[in-house]
């Protein structure tokens, strides 16, 4: 017997939450082809194909491909452990349903996963933060003493040496807009409250910072 | 154009970053369609958000995977995105199709409602009625767990099986998916039940492994039961319940 997810909880000041103990082992899912012995994009391409057409055990092997990048983003920016759980398995239950329409064109199944995902995180946030009515002000005010020690926990806890060190060539303010944005689901009027900064100067840094983080990480599409 | 349009040119890193609320994200999908340059350059700055997103990957609940293979048992995939006129109503399509597809239907609800061996009688009208109640309860599974009110509650019962229940209280509909589920044994099956303060009504029956709608009210009930019971159910449970999840208030 469960208790019923803390839904419409207020959501907590910004704050890390750990997760799950120091050995925890983060397994980032691999982008170039063939690390840890991993199935390539263009083999998920292949199975999303067979998904698309009811195949559930090429679902099976999607979840184990796509499960640690969904659980991880969600979690990120839900933060609430049991939350972030449903979360995710509602999206990958999403992703079966929606395999129809993933278009390879348009970019790689892992892209196409984590921008389901972090739209339902987002989504959950933001519906929590309307569920308790809480004041903008309020928000603003947390995130700003927060948010230094955001950028610093993210940076330590982030698995993937390359994007740690994309993130750190970034002005800290490109880097604190990005982040606030991604990893705490903060609206661009949050953030440019959150950094005391005018709207059009965080939109700027947001594309600078992700055309640098672009340019860095050798993405292609 | 309109200062709007001008405005929306800037916007591919704040949507890549889901830093546009609601409105503005439609806005934007909306200009996307029109719009190759922004097209191109989302499509890189999701490429870049997605790399953030991996870099914080962390192993899913253990449990989880289970869940989620029994849950897609009774969702039904969305066709491929069509320009207009492809849309047809996919019932329509169904019925279009000669028997095998009818039957193949009625064995996808017998799945999904649990077993019910719906598909031995060979009357044409009556596959068909079945196939449209099929659909029906898939299209009415779907529905619930992509309320946008939906929640969410896990269980273990006593027999192992892991549970979930998600319910939306807008559509007053709640689902039942159950995973591991042990045999029920021969001339028994499984009852579920939703409390209403303390009596139970029934909320139907499930054999094995899947998802099914919930009968009954669930948005008055205070929790979700399951009994084992003799073949065809009970009108109160006779057995202690295998489990009870108390439903989101
Ligand atoms: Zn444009």
């Amino acid at each position: 017997m469960d208790a019923p997810p803390p839904d419409g909880r207020p959501r907590p000041p910004l704050r890390l939450l750990p997760t799950g103990g120091a050995v925890q082992v983060n397994q980032p899912l691999p982008f170039g082809a063939g690390r840890n012995g991993r199935a390539a994009p263009s083999d998920l391409t292949e199975t999303m194909g067979k998904v698309a057409r009811g195949d559930k055990q090429a679902f099976s092997a999607l979840y184990d491909a796509l499960a640690p990048l969904v659980f991880g983003i969600v979690l990120k920016v839900v933060r609430d452990r049991a939350q972030s759980e449903e979360v995710a398995q509602e999206v990958m239950i999403d992703l079966w349903r929606q395999a129809a329409r993933y278009r390879p064109d348009a970019g790689s199944v892992q892209t196409w996963a984590a921008t389901i995902a972090h739209r339902r995180a987002v989504d959950r946030v933001r519906s929590a933060q309307a569920a308790a009515d809480r004041e903008h002000a309020q928000a603003a005010r947390e995130h700003t003493t927060a948010f230094d020690e955001v950028a610093e926990q993210v940076e330590t806890r982030l698995e993937s040496e390359q994007v740690r060190r994309c993130l750190r060539g970034l002005t800290e303010l490109q880097r604190q807009a990005v982040t606030l944005a991604y990893y705490q689901g903060l609206t661009y009027r949050e953030v440019a409250e959150a950094l005391r900064t005018p709207l059009p100067t965080i939109k700027t840094r947001m594309r600078d910072g992700l055309i640098r983080l672009r340019d860095c990480m050798g993405v292609t599409t | 154009m309109n200062h709007h349009t001008t405005d929306a040119h800037t916007l591919a890193a704040a949507y890549a970053l889901g830093a546009l609320d609601d409105d503005e994200r439609k806005d934007f999908d909306a200009h996307l369609q029109t719009c190759e340059a922004c097209r191109q350059e989302a499509a890189e700055f999701q490429a870049t958000t997605a790399r953030l997103a991996a870099a914080v990957a962390q192993p899913p609940p253990p449990g989880a995977k289970a869940q989620v293979m029994a849950a897609v048992d009774g969702v039904r995939q969305l066709p491929p995105r069509v320009p207009a006129a492809g849309a047809a109503p996919v019932l329509g399509g169904i019925l279009r199709r000669r028997a095998v597809s009818l039957a193949l239907a009625a064995t996808v609800a017998a799945v999904a409602l649990g077993g019910v061996a719906v598909w031995q009688t060979q009357n044409e009208q009556e596959l068909e009625q079945q196939a449209r109640q099929a659909q029906q309860q898939l299209d009415a599974v779907s529905a619930v767990l992509a309320a946008p009110d939906a929640q969410t509650v896990h269980g273990k019962a006593a027999n192992g099986a892991l549970t979930t229940v998600v319910s939306s209280e807008q559509r007053n509909q709640a689902v039942f998916t159950a995973a591991n589920l042990p045999a029920p044994g021969a001339g028994k099956t499984y009852q579920l039940w939703l409390d209403h303060d303390g009596t139970m009504l029934p909320a139907g029956l499930i054999d094995h492994d899947g998802t099914v709608i919930l009968a009954g009210n669930p948005a008055d009930a205070g929790a979700v039961g399951l009994t084992l019971e003799p073949d065809g159910g009970s009108p109160q449970p006779t057995t202690d319940p295998l489990l009870l999840m108390a439903l989101p208030a």
